[in-house]
């Protein structure tokens, strides 16, 4: 029971790892590049819903400002990408990660600002409620992320596999020019990726909020997210989830039963023994270059 | 003994088989072309010789030595060089730095006496100079010297890379497509240097082309391919007059 | 406009390209050495801090401006640099072998790191290298017997040929060693550049099948970048052990990796200028920060309040000002000043555009 205990809640976690892999891996199947700057928008997607919803802040019901904080983060990322990531338009991948990290910084910087540095938490409706199945009792926020994030993973999944906009965007990050010649709107299709980004993010950091507390330096939870999406394999929308459940599950463990100190590196040691033993991942994409 | 020998080479791609039991030779001092339509495994020939593919059956011999117990930055050593169908010049760097590149395999410095420049390393450096401003002479790019890469028109690009394979005094020369993309007097140009490279330097070239203009004029023997097979073998004259290749080409005669 | 006319191969195989660039060089060198008569002890320190910066930003420079593999973890190496000097000297090692050890450690270490790393691309290196650095953390606190843990170490004065080294009671002393690995290290740079070893890590940088198909093992070529790389950052890490006097396990953190790449992009990336320019930024920006808060202060009227992470945000937004609008960084601004003047009035606009690339997907490496 209390290995079951252990298991759900780092389910829950690794849910919230699992979303904001879920940026990445939306913004590298559309467009090549890596958002460094993942779990920072993530952060401030959570800040802007407790600057709604929080009695100190605006005080709105919880649901509308829920849906007013994704809005929000997904017009950020729009423009984002809009006055910032669109100027670098066929530069390297490297040059995009340094500069998202740079935004990182800049985020971290605002939010820091405007809501100062101590943790805050989201007042929200399923504070203190429980589910009981049997003689487990589960946390209402953890059973939220569970079913939230399933249904984000799987709606994504659906979205790029069969519709044509979905397409487009794959295509769009195979060959920019060889798609913008099949007439998809390369830049149009980019932004609208940012701003997906932008939303993911925000139900990401919602959640994670609800759960917990964030402050600005929360976004540093990226690191392990990218420890998500390289198990999951770069470019796969569920390998994302897989990889976030797995890093998840792992830390309650690693804490329970590994010696402490060694514990907390479980999954960076997990990050660099998947770089060297299988850099593509799960599920892999990579092939040859053809010359 | 041929200067280079394939024996009933195989190489699949998964279900694919991209070159199907060919067997062919090249002879010290001649021009070899290879023809064909697109994909017909012509590229394909080239990057099994520089050792990107393993084959998956049959054996690469080349001056005697044999190829696939070579790995691919070792072929250079045994004086193939190569350019390639959609050019790979370094695009940061320099023509001249480019074609130094080349000298590569001629280095006999360590790196402790190059950190120091140590008196061997600046004679080899001359040395090295020496050989490439011969060929940059030959391939008239004084003017782009000291040019970058990301600067030059497409014409000149094609040309440094045939300098910076020359650069690395090879014996056998491979050429991807010397000629595509170039107009028609840069196309009239690279027929003579080709010409000049066998006859001045000496050196075998084996290419790759689709002009046959260009094949005609410069290559002893030409080999047609098609499915990844040996089609003809045979001069210029007799491949254009081959019944399977003309088929190859135009479809069936109806 | 000056022209030089080549009349010998030597014109460009020496390190300078005539008389007259040579004397500025040697200008700037004379006015550094002389430093410490000129500058108070306050401003010689951040001079000193600069240098630190500018031999581990010569590092990096070697693996991602000229090798073109981008590492987020180069703090490891300062971190490895910094203890292994530390550790020899405890060990009664005299200075003039324990300094050059710590590199010679980090090197090597940083050699058989890359071993692992050859296969990875772009920014699965970074990320890799990203997770060493914050594994270093842990693994300083996991080796506390060697390395002190989280109470850290401390460092006292060192003795170089009889002659006492102290960060606090001889600051010139220490400056000019630091001056002395600064000018030994850049001319290692520069002869590495105009060498084969250097050529085929261009070479590499830019097309990995064509080097290959020069002669050039890419996997070696990598593995002696990241060695020499490594080398020049352990040295960097050993000094700025020296300048903090004290350091724990947080001192190397993550933040000091990214911040470490961000100053040679911001520098200008692929020059032995840009290591140099980008280190007087990131040294000078604290400075600047906290002299213009109190201007602030001062013709406002307000208090000048500290506010946490300024530091970081600013340097974070003139990053992207850079990679926005000049990507060649500080050095591509100044090549570009320095043509409009020599050319004036005939400089276009468009001289140093790049021709416009597309993006294709990396996965099909």
């Amino acid at each position: 029971m209390d290995t079951l205990q252990l298991l759900i809640s780092g389910l829950a976690n690794g849910c919230v790892y699992g979303l904001i892999a879920l940026g990445f891996v939306l913004i590298y199947k559309a467009t090549e590049a890596v958002n460094f700057a993942q779990g920072d928008l993530m952060m401030l997607g959570a800040f802007i819903a407790i600057g709604l919803t929080n009695a100190e802040y605006m005080g709105l019901p919880f649901l509308p400002s829920v849906i007013l904080s994704i809005g929000i983060m997904g017009v950020i990322g729009y423009l984002l990408d809009r006055f910032v990531i669109r100027l670098m338009f066929g530069q390297s991948q490297v040059a995009v990660v340094i500069l998202t990290i740079a935004l990182g910084f800049v985020i971290r910087f605002v939010a820091g600002l405007i809501w100062g540095h101590e943790p805050h938490a989201l007042e929200n409706p399923m504070a203190g409620g429980e589910v009981r199945l049997g003689d487990l009792v589960l946390g209402m926020e953890d059973v939220a992320v569970i079913v939230v994030t399933l249904l984000l993973t799987f709606g994504l999944f659906a979205f790029f596999a069969r519709t044509k906009l979905g397409l487009a965007m794959q295509g769009a990050s195979q060959n920019q020019l060889a798609a913008y010649y099949m007439g998809i709107p390369v830049k149009r299709v980019q932004g609208l990726v940012w701003a997906l980004a932008g939303a993911v993010a925000a139900i990401a950091g919602i959640l994670f909020a609800a759960k917990g507390s964030v402050d600005p330096s929360t976004g540093l939870l990226g690191i392990k997210a990218f420890a998500a999406a390289v198990i999951g394999g770069f470019g796969s929308l569920p390998g994302a989830l897989v990889g976030g459940l797995i890093v998840g599950v792992m830390e309650p463990f690693a804490a329970r039963y590994i010696a402490a100190g060694y514990s907390q590196i479980a999954p960076y040691a997990l990050l660099v023994a998947m770089l060297i033993f299988r850099p593509s991942g799960i599920f892999s994409q990579t092939r040859v270059k053809k010359v | 003994m041929s200067l280079l020998e394939f024996e009933n080479v195989t190489l699949k791609f998964g279900g694919l088989t991209a070159v199907n039991d060919l067997s062919f030779e090249v002879e010290e001092g001649e021009v070899f072309a290879i023809v064909g339509p697109n994909g017909a495994g012509k590229s394909t020939v080239f990057n099994l010789i520089s050792r990107f593919y393993d084959p998956y059956a049959g054996r690469i011999r080349f001056d005697g030595h044999d190829l696939l117990q070579v790995k691919p930055s070792g072929v250079a050593a045994y004086g193939v060089a190569r350019t390639f169908q959609n050019i790979e010049l370094f695009d940061h760097a320099t023509v001249l730095d480019n074609l130094l590149v080349g000298r590569h395999r001629h280095r006999r410095t360590s790196l402790l006496s190059e950190l120091f420049f140590t008196p061997s390393v600046k004679k080899q450096e001359l040395q090295n100079r020496h050989v490439v401003e011969e060929i940059i002479d030959f391939l008239d790019l004084q003017p782009y010297r000291d040019k970058m890469i990301a600067g030059l028109p497409y014409g000149v690009r094609k040309v440094v890379e045939v300098a910076r394979a020359l650069a690395t005094e090879p014996k056998l020369l491979l050429l991807d497509e010397p000629a595509s993309g170039l107009s028609v007097e840069e196309t009239t140009d690279m027929r003579w240097w080709i010409d000049d490279i066998r006859r001045q330097m000496g050196i075998t070239v084996l290419m790759v082309e689709h002009d046959m203009g260009l094949v005609s004029g410069v290559s002893d023997r030409v080999l047609a391919m098609a499915d990844g097979a040996k089609l003809a073998l045979g001069t210029p004259a007799e491949v254009q007059s081959d019944p399977a290749v003309i088929e190859a080409y135009l479809g069936r005669a109806a | 406009m000056r022209i030089v006319f080549k009349t010998d191969y030597m014109q460009d195989i020496r390190p300078w390209k005539d008389g007259h660039q040579l004397s500025l060089y040697l200008i700037l060198l004379a006015l550094v050495v002389v430093a410490p008569w000129i500058l108070n002890d306050f401003y010689l320190g951040e001079l000193t801090n600069v240098l630190i910066w500018a031999i581990a930003g010569l590092g990096l420079m070697i693996l991602t401006g000229h090798t073109g593999q981008a590492s987020l973890g180069h703090a490891a190496f300062l971190a490895m640099g910094c203890y292994a000097n530390v550790i020899l000297l405890e060990q009664g090692v005299p200075f003039v072998l324990a300094f050059p050890l710590a590199g010679l450690i980090t090197g090597i270490v940083g050699a058989l790191v890359a071993l692992p790393a050859m296969r990875l691309h772009g920014i699965y290196l970074a990320i890799f290298t990203m997770a060493l650095s914050i594994l270093v953390d842990d693994i300083i606190v996991l080796t506390e017997p060697w390395s002190g843990g989280v109470s850290g170490k401390y460092v006292g004065p060192v003795s170089l040929f009889g002659l006492e080294i102290d960060r606090w009671g001889t600051p010139w002393a220490f400056y000019w060693l630091v001056l002395g690995v600064t000018v030994a290290v850049t001319l290692g740079y520069i002869n590495l550049l105009r060498s084969p070893m250097g050529r085929s890590f261009i070479a590499v940088r830019d097309s990995e099948v064509s080097a290959q198909a020069m002669g050039v093992d890419v996997a070696r070529t990598k593995t002696m970048s990241f060695g020499l790389s490594c080398m020049v950052t352990g040295w960097a890490g050993a000094l700025m052990g020296l300048y903090a006097t004290v350091f724990n396990n947080e001192t190397f953190t993550v933040i000091i990796s990214i911040q470490l790449l961000m100053m040679i992009v911001i520098g200008g990336l692929g020059s032995i200028h840009g290591a140099f320019l980008g280190a007087v930024v990131i040294g000078f920006l604290p400075q600047f920060l906290s002299i213009s808060k109190e201007y602030v202060g001062m013709v406002f009227g307000g208090s000048s309040v500290a506010i946490p992470g300024l530091e970081v945000g600013v340097f974070g937004l003139i990053l992207i000002a850079f990679i926005l609008f000049e990507p060649m960084g500080l050095y591509g601004r100044w090549l570009k000043i320095r043509t409009w003047f020599e050319l004036f009035p005939f400089y276009r606009k468009d001289m140093f555009k790049r021709q416009k690339s597309y993006l294709k997907t990396e996965r099909l490496r």
